[in-house]
């Protein structure tokens, strides 16, 4: 197969028809049935594995994305994703017994069924077009709904393997790729689901949020923000620049929990530029351009909105970078010192290598400037010094938070990934995904026996002051701080006494 | 009684008043979260006459009921929150990857800020201040908005909590849609709404505006199946218990009966012994028996009456004045009678009788998924069959009502009655962010040299080595038509009845499921989809009714 730019919207109809199969399709219960979602699984892992050349070729021609930065940023999490659900779906999926309060305790089971929600809609970005498009639907298909895929038309030739491997490898009465754009989208969001997942910007969020609303439906919402990095000034200046440049190139800075700007004392600046300059020199050369490793802005738009940002931001010092080739989509890694608190490059989520530095006084001043902002989806702490870290992490608010490194939070399977409040709301990953599309429903289930019946009635009317207070003794407890002496140690008096009198007797 | 709204003015102080006391960060110490949740249990423990007294004058509430229903439960969650506080709270480890290794990793349990609970009516009390026990838990701020439509209680807690709770922290604002509309405007971290799926979807929508996640306690119509083996005086009795407390104003009462044909006589008389027993001859002099809570509802109710097809059966009674309806059932109720539109939400029990339940299945998933489904029999397959083939926020088998007071049990809808869900550690959770957090050394970075650019050759071969897992499925297979989808079973053979429900999920895998090839241009191959898709979906309900038919 070759790996085409050319994407094929589709029309009205077959978006009417694909929201109808998947809700059909979950309707007749053949994802619900576990040996079905595993061979799903197992086909999703397959095609991964089958296709890896292919995948690395569309995401070159997509993104200049070096072929490491595929298999670590995309498909090894991918994988790991689909053989952790694989391993735990059978535990996952099994009703959770839950011990009930004392009335319901005789002939009472309890419990949480794990069902699918039903037919679900997933809605990817161009950055990492297979890995945030495989990893919900990971979690669609271990849960046992149908999902409806649209990825992002932003990523072309991504789409148009997604669009094909997944008709060839999954079953498309379940899982149906719809391609368009914004007039597509609309359309889609018009169906009731059951769940929609999306990833993307908090501008699009907040009307998938509101087209939900109509239907109540549920959502996850994976967004981004401006996270943070808050250098200690005694930390290793070297280890750290390595890592917020690794953080910050990695994709061309086009991850939603890339490093968006450091915040550092003046005291520490010089050394850390000084560092920065040597970590970048070491990843890419001395010119970028020429490097395999280094990613490309993913179109004009994108590379204009960054060129623009960058030069009219009124203050700050270029120190590093600030090279631009618009035909080739380049942008240099570029480091921009002394940048105001309110300047331009402060405003939205840089969502490309530009990484601005604000001079903070100290660690309450960098705390104060973080919660003026919006909760970012991660903040980035690099200190050896725990009173620091946790500092910082107990006064501030954000999705995740991982001292001492950037990004690789997100390669944690077990660590739920997701923002809070503008970062986004909702998490997936490793069991967190499945949650995601299931719904906890609470089971109870009692027999008919007409002696529990009898022991129950107390709840019945006609109330009197008898049942209400046979009904307080045995469903109020009484709360430690209430209980008397006695009722608070009662167990060790009964003990001392048993003791004590045990005692005399023997002698 | 009439309720003193919060002026509109008095509003965007309040709200910035709750911002600056969580952006203090008091109430994230556990000690100061207990302390609260003590005094919030104080509050109601030392004030229970004035309360029963306020929720009586409401809804006619028994003092039973309350105590039931609302005071104890929210006592209990206190208690339930004060004692497991440190255990929730504690950041939870986690078993790391092979690249996190030698890390710390955890997940903390951090507020998510200042939250807004409006709560509903029915149950004034419980519905407003549980899940506040999981907001002050979790170490939020919190504005109350209690609802307008039962003013005693609302006035009773805007009097009450500036007395016990810390008022820097937890305000109440009073108000009916206007000041809602208002409170809705500004930004909060979470919004807890209790009520219908209307205003449901209005609050949904000004949450979109902020981006601020809402979980929303809504209802719908819960039908309960009574099978023909039960025993009937039994399940008369448990039903007609769920559906009259509190008048019927629950949002899991057992909305309509699915009968299967033969018991409905039998159980009717059941009905009217257990309504004698419970409430005596002169329903409407017992003290046991609520009341609707105002005119509008009244009327709405009367008006379904008027308007069903179906044949009252029992009760039917009602005085404007008093605000009394007398428990109703109404026999004969067609899919499409008025009393199957909306939640009733009022003491009017249709009953639907069915030749075979499966039928029953069919209806309800034909609407929308309701808040609690109520199965009652004896025969496990059958119950089974129903739980596997409906979706509802909960489902309680053999009885009513009583799966809301499991606080262990998340308490909560899917789809349109209701998103996320509640009670005991949930209550926490639902006020929480789980933050991740990794925690890494400076140290190893020749290792961490191996993910760093540049990219080369040896590098990838590392990456690979370390990073792929082979699979335990036996990797490689050549994709063909018989590993693409799980072949069908033999349809010839007729499965026993214990098979068929966990055959009928397989039955309508369609062998042809992938037949297009990769050769096909784009659009001729999503015809050869379509067509494939067309042909397994039509015959799949067919073939699972057609299996369990012997079942149920």
């Amino acid at each position: 197969m070759t790996v085409s730019n050319v994407l094929h919207f589709h029309t009205d109809a077959e978006i009417h028809k694909a929201a109808e199969t998947a809700r059909q399709t979950f309707r007749s219960g053949i994802t619900r049935s576990l040996k079905y979602r595993r061979h799903q699984l197992e086909q999703l892992w397959r095609l991964i594995d089958d296709n890896t050349d292919l995948i690395i070729e569309a995401l070159k021609k997509d993104l200049h994305k070096h072929k490491n930065e595929t298999l670590l940023g995309e498909l090894v999490p991918a994988k790991e994703e689909i053989n952790d659900a694989l391993k735990h779906l059978d535990e996952w999926a099994k009703d959770e017994k839950v011990v009930p309060a004392l009335v319901n305790r005789v002939g009472v089971t309890c419990l949480k069924r794990k069902e699918p929600k039903g037919a679900a809609l997933i809605i990817s970005p161009w950055n990492y077009p297979f890995f945030l498009t495989i990893g919900p639907m990971v979690g669609a298909i271990a849960a046992g709904c149908t999902a409806v895929i649209k990825p992002s038309e932003v990523a072309p030739h991504s789409a148009n393997v997604m669009t094909d491997l997944f008709a060839r490898y999954l079953d498309n009465r379940a899982y149906i790729v719809i391609n368009g754009a914004a007039q597509e989208t609309t359309k889609l969001l018009e169906y009731k689901w059951d769940h929609i997942f999306y990833t993307g910007n908090g501008v699009v969020a907040k009307i998938i949020m509101r087209a939900a609303a109509q239907h109540l439906t549920s959502l996850t919402l994976e967004l981004g923000g401006k996270s943070p990095a808050i250098i200690d000034e005694h930390a290793n200046m070297a280890v750290t620049a390595k890592r917020i440049a690794f953080g910050k190139t990695f994709n061309a800075g086009q991850t939603c929990v890339a490093p968006d700007y450091v915040l550092i004392t003046a005291k520490a600046q010089e050394k850390f530029i000084a560092e920065l300059k040597k970590a970048l020199e070491e990843l890419y050369s001395k010119n970028p351009q020429s490097s395999n490793d280094y990613g490309r802005i993913i179109n004009n738009r994108h590379f204009h909105r960054l060129s623009k940002v960058l030069h009219e931001n009124k203050s700050g010092d270029i120190v590093i970078g600030g090279q631009t080739d618009e035909k080739d989509l380049y942008i240099a890694p570029t480091v921009i010192a002394n940048v105001e608190r309110d300047d331009k490059l402060m405003e939205d989520e840089l969502f490309g290598p530009l990484l601005p530095m604000i001079q903070v006084a100290d660690v309450d001043d960098a705390i104060e400037y973080i919660n003026s902002k919006d909760e970012p989806l991660a903040l980035y702490i690099f200190s050896s010094n725990k009173k620091f870290a946790n500092k910082i992490m107990d006064s501030t608010r954000s999705g995740a938070v991982l001292v001492n490194d950037t990004l690789m939070h997100v390669a944690e399977g077990n660590l739920p990934f997701g923002g809070t409040g503008p970062s986004g709301m909702g998490a997936y990953h490793g069991k967190k995904s499945f949650e995601a599309f299931s719904h906890e429903r609470s089971t109870m289930i009692k027999d008919l026996n007409p002696i529990s019946e009898a022991a129950m009635s107390v709840r019945y009317a006609p109330y009197n002051d008898t049942n209400l207070k046979v009904a307080r003794l045995v469903l109020e407890s009484v709360p430690r701080f209430k209980k008397s002496f006695v009722l608070k140690h009662f167990k060790w008096i009964v003990f001392a006494l048993i003791f004590g009198v045990g005692l005399k007797k023997f002698f | 009684m009439t309720l003193t709204y919060t002026p509109m003015s008095e509003i965007p102080k309040v709200v910035q008043g709750l911002r600056s006391a969580f952006n203090a960060g008091f109430t994230r110490s556990l000690d100061y979260r207990k302390q609260q949740l003590r005094a919030m249990y104080n509050m109601i423990s030392e004030n229970d006459a004035a309360i029963r007294d306020a929720v009586f004058q409401d809804l006619h509430k028994p003092p039973a009921e309350l105590m039931i229903g609302e005071s104890g439960m929210v006592k209990q969650e206190c208690i339930d929150a004060i004692k497991n506080l440190d255990k929730w709270a504690a950041n939870r480890s986690v078993k790391t990857g092979i690249v996190n290794k030698f890390d710390n990793v955890h997940i903390r349990k951090d507020p998510l800020g200042m939250v807004l609970i409006i709560g509903a009516w029915n149950y004034p009390l419980n519905l407003l201040l549980a899940p506040a026990v999981g907001a002050i838990a979790a170490g939020n701020t919190v504005l109350l908005k209690p609802s307008e439509v039962a003013p005693h209680t609302a006035a009773l807690l805007t009097k009450l909590l500036p007395a016990y709770l810390d008022q820097r922290a937890y305000r109440i604002v009073n108000g009916a849609a206007d000041e809602t509309t208002l409170l809705l405007e500004h930004k909060f971290d979470h919004i807890f709404y209790t009520g219908s799926g209307q205003v449901g979807r209005i609050i949904m929508g000004a949450a979109a505006k902020q981006l601020t996640p809402v979980t929303l306690e809504l209802g719908g119509k819960s039908p309960a199946f009574i099978s023909r083996d039960v025993d009937i005086a039994i399940t008369a009795r448990r039903l007609a218990f769920g559906k009259f407390f509190n008048c019927g104003q629950t949002c899991i009462a057992p909305d309509y009966l699915i009968v299967e044909r033969g018991i409905e006589d039998k159980l009717i008389e059941a009905f009217k012994a257990s309504i004698l027993e419970f409430y005596g001859t002169s329903v409407q002099s017992s003290n046991s028996y609520g009341r609707i809570v105002n005119k509008s509802h009244f009327l709405r109710l009367k008006a379904l009456l008027d308007q069903t097809k179906g044949e009252v059966v029992a009760g039917g009674e009602l005085d404007e004045d008093n605000l009394f309806i007398s428990p109703t059932l109404v026999l004969g109720v067609e899919k499409d009678d008025k009393l199957m539109e909306g939640e009733i939400f009022g003491p009017i029990l249709p009953l639907m009788v069915v030749d075979r339940l499966v039928e029953g299945v069919k209806y309800v998933n034909q609407g929308d998924q309701p808040l609690a489904l109520y199965v009652f029999s004896k025969n496990k397959k059958a119950i089974d069959y129903i739980l596997d083939h409906t979706r509802s926020g909960g489902v309680v088998v053999n009885d009513a009502l009583v799966h809301f007071i499991v606080s262990n049990l998340p308490f909560g809808g899917t789809g349109p009655s209701g998103i996320g869900n509640y009670h005991g550690k949930r209550s926490f959770d639902v006020f929480s962010h789980e933050r991740s957090a990794l925690i890494k050394s400076m140290g190893m970075e020749k290792l961490n040299d191996l993910r760093y650019p540049p990219y080369s050759e040896k590098k990838t071969r590392w990456l690979d080595w370390f990073l792929f897992d082979k699979a335990s499925f036996g990797g490689k297979a050549a994709i063909d038509n018989a590993t693409a989808n799980p072949p069908p079973p033999s349809t010839t053979t007729a499965p026993s009845a214990s098979s068929t429900i966990n055959g009928s999920s397989t039955v309508s895998s369609n062998p042809n499921g992938r037949t297009s090839s990769p050769a096909l241009p784009e659009n001729q191959h999503r015809k050869a989809a379509a067509k494939s898709e067309n042909g397994s979906t039509s015959h799949a309900p067919e073939a699972s009714t057609a299996t369990t038919t012997t079942v149920v």
